[in-house]
C-alpha cells in the first residue's frame, strides 16, 4: 500500500484532502529507482483546476510513456494545508510516489494565466526552494516551465532554469537526453544550462543580460511621484528596456517558438487521468485542432498556435473511443478555439452522437458558431429549455469590431439569434470587452443597444402565446488586457477609475433600454485585470514585485476569495516600481519590448501592419479567405498548406454552448 | 436482474467522500464493461444505490452497492472485470444476484459491525477492556445525539447489539455490533465517547481508527427459507434479532 505524505490527522483536518491523495484511475505508478529522470509536473494552482487541463494530461502520458522518465503531478495546496505544512516542516510532494519534489531532477510549472505568479512562489517555498534561480544548486530539480504565459517570460525569467516556449510535445525527449548525458559526465547545472539553451524553443534566462536606460518613455517612479511631480534628479525616473542581449557569442539570440508540424495523428492520450472528485472538467477531452484562422487583433491564443492544424477524422474518432472506455466517463467534449472551423465537423458531430446515444454518454460542444449547423446539432446533444446560445461580438459597435477585426456583424449576430429563438431558445448569452484601442462612448452604449435588439426580435418574432417567459439576455464586460505578440502589445490599457466608469455606463445604457428588464449585465473586477496587464507585458524587474507580492501574503489570486489587491499595489510601491509604466502607456514601434526575443513565427512587421490596419478600422481576411502574410507560413504546415477539406467559408465568429 | 457488490475501502481511498465513491464506481461499471441498466427518461443515469454511506476516514472490508444490469455475467467474471478496472484501496468482494423482490441493501441494512482502533500515541489513560465491561454493566448509556437540528439523549444499551475487546493489539481495539440504517444509525465514535465520558476523560481529535466489518439485515423466523428480507422484529428487550450479512442474501452467478 502507497504511503500518504500527510498522515490521517492532517487528512482529515483539511478541506477536500482527496486532492493531495493520487491514486486515480491511470495514473501512473512506476519504480522510482528502474528510472533515470524524475519529472515533477506541477499547476499551480488548485487540484480541480489543474485536473482539468489538457495539456499536462497530454505531457503527462508522453512523459510516462518513455521507459527512463517518471513524470508526476504537484498542484498547489490550498491555504489551510499550506499553512500545517509550514508548521510542521512538510515539504511539498506529488501525488503519485507522495515524494518530496525537492527529490525530483526536474520540476516544470505550467503557466497558463498570469494570475498564477504568487503560487510559483508558493509551491517553491514549500518544497524548500530557494525562489531565484542563481540561489539553487546542482542538487536541487532542474526548474523549467511552460504554457501561454512563456510568451512573455520576463517578469518570472529570475526564477526559471529554462522556459520552454512553444508546443511541449517536440523537445523534451532531446532535453532528457541531454540530461542524461550531462548528469553522466558529473552534473553541472551551468555547463547544461549552456548547452540546453542550444535546443530549439528552450530559453535559459541567466543567459541574457538587460540593462535599462532613461529614453523619451521613462516615467517616475513611486517615490519620486509623491516627493515631488516636477522632480527631474534621474534616480526618481523609470527607465526604459535599453538592450537584451545573450551573454556570450555560443548562446541563440533569439528564441523560436517550438510547434508540432504534423499534428494529424500527433501523440494523444489514450487513458486520460479521471479523478475522484468532481473537477471543473469532469469530462473525456478531445483536441480537434490547433490554432485559429481567425486573426482577432487583441486575441493571442490567435497568434501564438499559429497556423491552424487539424487532426485526422479517424484519429479522433479512436482517440475518443479509447479514453471513454479507459475512462469510464459519461461525457466528451471537443476542444480547440473555434471548433466550427474544423473542416470534417459534421462526420465528427455524427460518428460522436450515435456513439453516445448507444453508449449512453454526453456530448458538450464549446466555441460552434451559431448557425443552422450548429443549432441543429445542439437540439440533439442538449435540451434546449435548459440551455443558452451564445455569441461574443467582443464590441458594441461594427466600427469597433472592424478595429479589434472581430468579422462578425450585428446582422450576423441577430441572424444567429432568430434562427435560436425559432429553434426554441430563449436565452442568449453575450461577450463584450471594454476599454479596446479606440473605444468612444457610442462603442459602450452599444452593447447595451445589440442588447435590447435582441430582446426586441424575440417579442417581434415569437407571438405572445409561442413564448415561454420572457427572453433571458445575459450581457457581459471583461476588461481588455494587452497580450505580447499580439497587434495590441503596444497599446495602452485603461486603469481602474476608467474601467470601473465605463462598466456604469454600459449599466446606465442598459437602464435606458426598452428591454432592460429583459436584460442582465456582469462585469468583471477591475482590480485583478490591471495586475494582469501589468504582468502580461513586464519586464524582469517584477519578479522582485512578484516576491514581494507572496510575501505580503498574495496567493491564489486567480480566485475572488483570495484576491487581494493590496498585497500587490503595497508590493509596486514598495519595489518602487510604477505599475502605470506597464498598463498605462502605449509603446511606440521601436521601442524594445521584453518579449522581442522570442520568435513565434508570425513577424513583427505583419503584427505592426495589424495594428496600423486597426487604427484605421481595416478588416484582414482569415487565413482560410485569402492569407495575410503573418510569416508562419515557412513551417509548411496545416492551414498555410493544406488546402484539402475545407469547408466552404460561413460568416463568422460567435461561439455556442 | 438485481446484483449486490461487496467492496472494501481502505488505504487512501478512505479520504474519498460518499459522492466521490459514488462517481468512482458509475465510471468503474463502464470501464469494466457490466451490462448495468440505465434509468429511462431525458437524462438516463445507471440504477445503483449504496447501503450505507461511509464516513471520510473510516475504512470498510463491507461495503454494498446494488445494481441492476440487463444481462448476466458470471460473478467470477465480474469481479476479475471489476477488479482490473479498479484502484489500489477498493476491492470488489462479491458480485452477486438477489433474489426476486428483495429489498435493496439501503433499505434493509439494520446492523453493522464496526472495529474501533487508537492512532498511535492517543490511546486513553484508562484500560479499554475494565472500562468497556463497566460501560456496559451500567442498566443504561445515555448518550447525546446531535444532528444539524436538534439534539436529543438516547438509551443506546439496546441498539448495541454486541461488543467486545480484540487483544491483538495494545491498547485493545473494541468490536462493535451497532444499530444502522434510517431509523436508530449509531456511530461507533458515540460509543466510544460514551466510554470516555463515564471515565471522565476526552478523547484526543481523531483518537479512532474505524474499519467497518460487514452490514446486516434482519429475517423474520418464518421467511427464513424464501430469505425474504425484513426489518421488522428486531431491537426491543434483550431479544437479539437474527441477523444475516447482506452478502448471504444474493447467490454467485455462474
Amino acid at each position: 500500500m502507497r504511503k500518504l505524505a500527510l498522515s490521517d490527522e492532517i487528512l482529515l483536518d483539511i478541506d477536500k484532502p482527496v486532492r493531495y491523495i493520487g491514486n486515480e484511475v491511470n495514473s501512473i505508478m512506476k519504480d522510482p529507482g528502474a528510472v533515470d529522470i524524475r519529472f515533477a509536473m506541477c499547476f499551480p494552482d488548485l487540484y480541480e483546476i489543474g485536473m482539468s487541463h489538457l495539456g499536462m494530461q497530454i505531457l503527462y502520458s508522453l512523459f510516462n510513456s518513455y521507459e527512463d522518465v517518471w513524470c508526476e503531478r504537484v498542484y498547489s495546496p490550498f491555504t489551510d494545508l499550506e499553512k500545517i505544512m509550514k508548521e510542521k516542516g512538510i515539504p511539498l510532494f506529488s501525488l503519485e510516489s507522495q515524494d518530496p519534489v525537492k527529490e525530483f531532477d526536474f520540476l516544470g510549472i505550467t503557466l497558463q494565466y498570469e494570475m498564477c505568479y504568487s503560487n510559483i512562489l508558493q509551491i517553491l517555498e514549500l518544497s524548500g526552494l530557494e525562489f531565484y534561480s542563481k540561489d539553487r544548486g546542482n542538487d536541487d530539480p532542474i526548474l523549467i516551465c511552460g504554457g501561454p504565459c512563456t510568451y512573455n517570460p520576463e517578469p518570472y525569467a529570475d526564477f526559471f532554469d529554462i522556459v520552454y516556449i512553444g508546443e511541449g510535445e517536440t523537445q523534451y525527449r532531446a532535453l532528457f537526453d541531454l540530461y542524461k548525458e550531462c548528469r553522466e559526465e558529473g552534473f553541472d547545472k551551468k555547463a547544461f544550462l549552456r548547452r540546453a539553451c542550444k535546443l530549439p524553443g528552450l530559453y535559459v534566462p541567466s543567459l541574457y543580460k538587460v540593462t535599462y536606460g532613461l529614453t523619451s518613455g521613462s516615467c517616475l517612479t513611486p517615490e519620486a511621484k509623491n516627493e515631488n511631480e516636477n522632480d527631474t534628479d534621474p534616480g526618481s525616473v523609470y527607465p526604459m528596456l535599453a538592450s537584451f542581449e545573450p551573454v556570450s557569442d555560443d548562446v541563440p539570440k533569439t528564441v523560436k517558438r517550438e510547434l508540432v508540424t504534423e499534428l494529424s495523428e500527433a501523440f494523444y492520450p489514450e487513458k486520460p487521468l479521471v479523478p475522484f472528485m468532481k473537477v471543473t472538467q469532469d469530462r473525456v477531452v478531445l483536441e480537434i485542432m490547433r490554432g485559429c484562422t481567425r486573426g482577432c487583433r487583441f486575441c493571442q491564443a490567435g497568434m501564438i498556435y499559429r497556423p491552424l492544424r487539424e487532426r485526422s477524422l479517424e484519429f479522433l474518432k479512436e482517440s475518443a473511443v479509447k479514453m471513454l472506455e479507459n475512462s469510464g466517463q459519461d461525457e466528451i467534449s471537443l476542444s480547440s478555439l473555434s471548433s466550427s472551423d474544423y473542416s470534417r465537423l459534421p462526420e465528427l458531430v455524427d460518428f460522436l452522437i450515435e456513439y453516445a446515444e448507444n453508449n449512453k454518454l454526453n456530448i458538450s460542444l464549446p466555441s460552434l458558431r451559431v448557425d443552422a449547423f450548429s443549432l441543429d446539432v445542439m437540439k440533439k446533444v442538449q435540451d434546449v429549455k435548459k440551455s443558452s446560445v451564445t455569441f461574443a461580438p467582443e464590441a458594441g459597435s461594427q466600427r469597433l469590431r472592424n478595429v479589434i477585426n472581430k468579422g462578425l456583424s450585428e446582422e450576423d449576430i441577430l441572424e444567429g439569434c432568430k434562427k435560436a429563438f425559432l429553434g426554441g431558445w430563449n436565452r442568449i448569452k453575450l461577450y463584450f470587452m471594454l476599454g479596446l484601442p479606440t473605444e468612444s462612448e457610442e462603442d459602450i452604449k452599444g452593447i447595451a443597444e445589440i442588447s435590447d435588439s435582441i430582446a426586441r426580435l424575440y417579442y417581434d418574432l415569437i407571438p405572445k402565446e409561442e413564448r415561454k417567459g420572457k427572453v433571458s439576455i445575459t450581457a457581459s464586460t471583461s476588461f481588455f488586457i494587452p497580450k505580447p505578440f499580439t497587434p495590441f502589445q503596444w497599446a495602452a490599457m485603461g486603469d481602474k477609475e476608467e474601467f470601473t466608469k465605463k462598466a456604469h455606463m454600459v449599466n446606465d445604457a442598459m437602464r435606458s433600454m426598452l428591454n432592460h428588464k429583459s436584460i442582465k449585465y456582469n462585469w468583471h473586477d477591475t482590480g485583478v485585470s490591471v495586475l494582469e496587464g501589468a504582468l502580461a507585458r513586464g519586464d524582469r524587474r517584477l519578479s522582485g514585485v512578484i516576491v514581494k507580492a507572496y510575501e505580503n501574503g498574495a496567493r491564489f489570486d486567480a480566485w475572488t476569495e483570495t484576491f487581494k489587491e493590496e498585497y500587490w499595489l503595497d508590493a509596486f510601491s514598495e519595489c518602487n516600481v510604477p505599475i502605470d509604466f506597464y498598463t498605462r502607456r502605449e509603446r511606440s514601434l521601436d521601442e524594445l519590448l521584453p518579449w522581442d526575443f522570442i520568435d513565434i513565427g508570425v513577424n513583427k512587421e505583419f503584427l505592426k501592419r495589424e495594428w496600423k490596419n486597426a487604427l484605421e478600422e481595416k478588416v484582414t481576411k482569415n487565413c482560410r479567405e485569402g492569407c495575410a502574410g503573418c510569416g508562419v507560413m515557412k513551417y509548411g504546415s496545416g492551414v498555410c498548406t493544406d488546402q484539402k477539406g475545407v469547408r466552404e467559408e460561413k460568416k463568422d465568429g460567435v461561439g455556442a454552448n | 436482474m438485481k446484483i449486490r457488490v461487496r467492496f472494501t475501502k481502505s488505504g487512501a481511498m478512505k479520504f474519498t467522500g460518499h459522492l466521490d465513491v459514488m462517481h468512482f464506481f458509475q465510471q468503474l461499471l463502464r470501464r469494466s464493461n457490466i451490462p448495468i441498466a440505465y434509468s429511462t427518461g431525458m437524462s438516463p443515469h445507471q440504477i445503483m444505490s449504496f447501503a450505507l454511506p461511509l464516513g471520510v476516514g473510516y475504512e470498510s472490508v463491507g461495503e454494498y452497492m446494488d445494481i441492476e444490469t440487463t444481462s448476466a455475467v458470471s460473478s467470477s467474471a465480474a469481479l476479475e472485470q471489476m477488479n482490473k478496472a479498479s484502484v489500489e484501496g477498493i476491492e470488489i468482494l462479491s458480485y452477486r444476484e438477489l433474489p426476486q423482490g428483495a429489498k435493496n441493501a439501503m433499505s434493509s441494512v439494520a446492523a453493522a459491525d464496526y472495529l474501533v482502533g487508537f492512532r498511535e500515541g492517543k490511546a486513553p489513560s484508562f484500560n479499554v477492556k475494565q472500562a468497556l465491561e463497566d460501560l456496559f454493566e451500567k442498566p443504561e448509556i445515555i448518550v447525546t445525539k446531535k444532528t444539524k437540528k436538534s439534539e436529543r439523549t438516547l438509551d443506546i444499551k439496546p441498539l448495541i447489539y454486541e461488543h467486545h475487546t480484540e487483544t491483538l493489539t495494545d491498547p485493545c481495539s473494541v468490536f462493535l455490533k451497532l444499530s444502522c440504517g434510517s431509523v436508530d444509525n449509531i456511530k461507533p465514535e458515540l460509543v466510544m465517547e460514551a466510554m470516555y465520558s463515564m471515565m471522565n476523560e476526552e478523547p484526543s481529535e481523531h483518537a479512532f481508527t474505524i474499519k467497518r466489518l460487514d452490514m446486516y439485515t434482519v429475517i423474520s423466523s418464518s421467511d427464513k427459507g424464501a430469505l425474504t428480507v425484513s426489518s421488522e422484529g428486531m431491537g426491543g428487550d434483550g431479544v437479539m434479532p437474527d441477523f444475516i450479512s447482506l452478502d448471504s442474501i444474493g447467490r454467485d452467478i455462474e
